[in-house]
């Protein structure tokens, strides 16, 4: 049987030679994540199941980002069900405010995934810590709750799309024009139930940075998960990050794909996904003036130093658009710091900008930055959909922090190559 | 089991941030969630749900954030299945792992149908269009949780 490199994480930590797609199989999890929104309904499910023990307190991470410095009073309440349980049960990984960043970016930072690593985690964009070379993908709250009392977890072992990435993106250009593009090619649901195994020359040429960005959206193609194989770059990221020890899986030569894309990276050009779906994509050849209220630079596709750094070159010495109310929102405390000391946040607070501590915030309409009615925004988080970011005729314009920051200079999207 | 019931139909990526905005997402409430379900998406939902009224969508229903608060509102609203052309698969594993029938059907159905669905059987009949159609059961691993109540109580057979 000859597996992808997905399948063969599954077997690895089902106890098994190899699985086949479609077989429903029971593995072993090797860390298991919730968040202040779908931890308190795992907890909920776990206190009425009468469990009382946790299958490992160092392999459960609880991170309190999304409603995080507490908005009002019931998300006060959520976390501090959380935070209860956590010192209940002597949950190593507790991340709390001053401490937390938004979960997707923290976890591969406190190195608590590497490759090879079978994860669960109540948050859809899970799927994220395959830039890693690890199994990643996201459930509810019920499979939380179960995970961490059993730190098991039922698959279905999913077939796969190949997706060969070759030459080298352009400048302006990074890893969330990368899978905007793809999600314009394949739509929301181009993916479903697969993986998105990411191969060829191109890979090297990516960020890791570029990479978690890229498998952090492999779900608004309604991909199980997205991977990256490991390579050098990957190896010196998790050996800079963490202790534990990587294991490197990879694809059989001949594993079978359903469908197979070829990407030339310098073929790609800033890419924009219009309201309200990730798939409906634009160019900036083919793109009509419009004019933004909001733009927000942040969350776990784009909250990154180097999104932050990028986004200070295009912003250094100049104003944001009095029109336009600009919100930048480091994704971890140690990203905060990082541009702190590299004077970044300086360079955003005298360009007019308003920098926040980590929280997911206006990513989900959440806090700290809602939409009025008829209001639109410019963002380089990962949906768009209906009422994402606050009243539901409001709109949301998906981005790279490059197209992000030349927007907010300009009050109209605007094409970071011709600023 | 069998189930019949009214048609309340949607279209194709109903996602769960229109089942249920994050904005009410501070309660994990089943009432209080169930007061807001599909509120972006049509106002009305919520005033004329009746209990056992079936959910229908087209391809790709309950994308986006794996909020266990989207199937949770809908059951909590009445709605006794939810029928789609596809599911997005968190939210297909969430449906089960919390007890709310789903089923996968591509077939021909409009709003304020009669639907009677037979799980045992795998079929869906259409009593205002006189047509009917099959369906892929559960296979007998999803069964079994669903048979146990939840996925809890079946961990123990299946670990
Ligand atoms: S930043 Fe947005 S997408 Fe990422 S975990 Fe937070 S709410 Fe979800």
């Amino acid at each position: 049987m000859k597996m992808t490199m997905s399948q063969k994480i599954l077997a690895a930590h089902a106890g098994r030679e190899s699985v086949s797609p479609g077989e429903l199989i029971m593995a072993k999890l090797d860390l298991v994540l919730g968040n202040d929104i779908t931890a308190p309904v795992a907890i909920d499910e776990y206190r009425k199941a009468g469990a009382c023990g946790v299958f490992d307190c160092r392999k459960i991470a609880l991170v309190m980002d999304h409603f995080t410095p507490n908005k009002d009073i019931k998300a006060a309440e959520q976390t501090k069900k959380v935070r209860d349980f956590a010192a209940e049960k002597g949950i190593v990984n507790y991340f709390d405010v001053g401490d937390m960043g938004v979960e997707h970016a923290l976890l591969p930072e406190r190195g608590l995934v590497v490759a090879g690593d079978l994860v669960i985690g109540a948050d859809s964009h899970t799927c994220t810590y395959g830039a890693l070379g690890a199994f990643s993908t996201g459930v509810g709250s019920t499979d939380m709750a179960v995970a961490m009392a059993h730190g098991k977890a039922w698959f279905k072992v999913p077939r796969a799309m190949q997706i060969k990435l070759r030459g080298k993106l352009r400048q302006w250009v990074s890893g969330k024009d990368v899978i905007l593009h793809i999600i314009g090619k394949i739509g929301v649901d181009g993916a479903l139930y697969k993986s998105m195994e990411f191969t060829g020359d191109g890979v090297a040429a990516l960020s890791m940075d570029d990479r978690l960005c890229i498998c952090n959206m492999a779900i608004e193609a309604g991909a199980k998960n997205g991977i990256f194989p490991v390579d050098a770059k990957t190896l010196q990221y998790i050996a800079d990050h963490s202790q534990k020890k990587p294991v490197t899986f990879a694809a059989d030569a001949n594993a079978e794909y359903d469908d197979v894309m070829d990407i030339d990276l310098g073929s790609i050009t800033s890419t924009v996904a219009f309201p309200h779906l990730p798939s409906n994509t634009r160019t900036f050849d083919n793109m009509p003036e419009v004019k933004i209220h909001q733009v927000v630079i942040g969350s776990c596709t784009n909250g990154r130093l180097s999104d932050l750094q990028v986004a200070a070159k295009i912003l250094k010495g100049r104003k944001v658009s009095p029109q336009v109310r600009t919100i930048i929102i480091p994704a971890t405390q140690k990203i905060y710091l990082q541009a702190l000391r590299e004077g970044l946040l300086e360079i955003f607070v005298e360009a007019g900008a308003a920098v926040s501590t980590p929280t997911c915030g206006p990513c989900l309409g959440g806090h700290m930055g809602i939409l009025a009615r008829g209001e639109r925004a410019v963002a380089t988080t990962n949906r768009n959909f209906v009422g994402r970011m606050g009243h539901p005729e409001s709109e949301v314009y998906l981005a790279s922090p490059e197209v992000a920051a030349a927007s907010a200079l300009t009050g109209v999207i605007t094409d970071p190559a011709k600023p | 089991m069998k189930t019949t019931g009214t048609v309340i139909r949607y279209g194709d990526n109903v996602d769960t941030d229109v089942i249920i905005p994050a904005r009410y997402l501070n309660t994990s409430n089943p009432k209080e969630l169930a007061a807001h379900c599909m509120e972006d998406l049509d106002a009305t939902f919520v005033k004329r749900v009746k209990a056992g009224d079936i959910m229908v969508g087209g391809n790709n229903f309950g994308c986006g954030s794996s909020r266990e608060h989207a199937p949770i509102a809908i059951k909590e609203s009445g709605i006794a299945c939810v029928v789609a052309k596809s599911f997005a698969r968190i939210f297909y594993r969430n449906a089960i792992n919390i007890g709310l029938p789903i089923v996968e059907f591509p077939g021909d159905i409009d709003e304020g149908d009669q639907l009677e669905i037979d799980f045992a059987e795998g079929k869906v009949r259409n009593l205002s269009k006189n047509s009917e159609g099959n369906f892929p059961p559960f296979p007998p691993f999803l069964q079994k949780i669903i048979s146990k109540g939840g996925l809890f109580k079946a961990m123990e057979e299946l670990a």
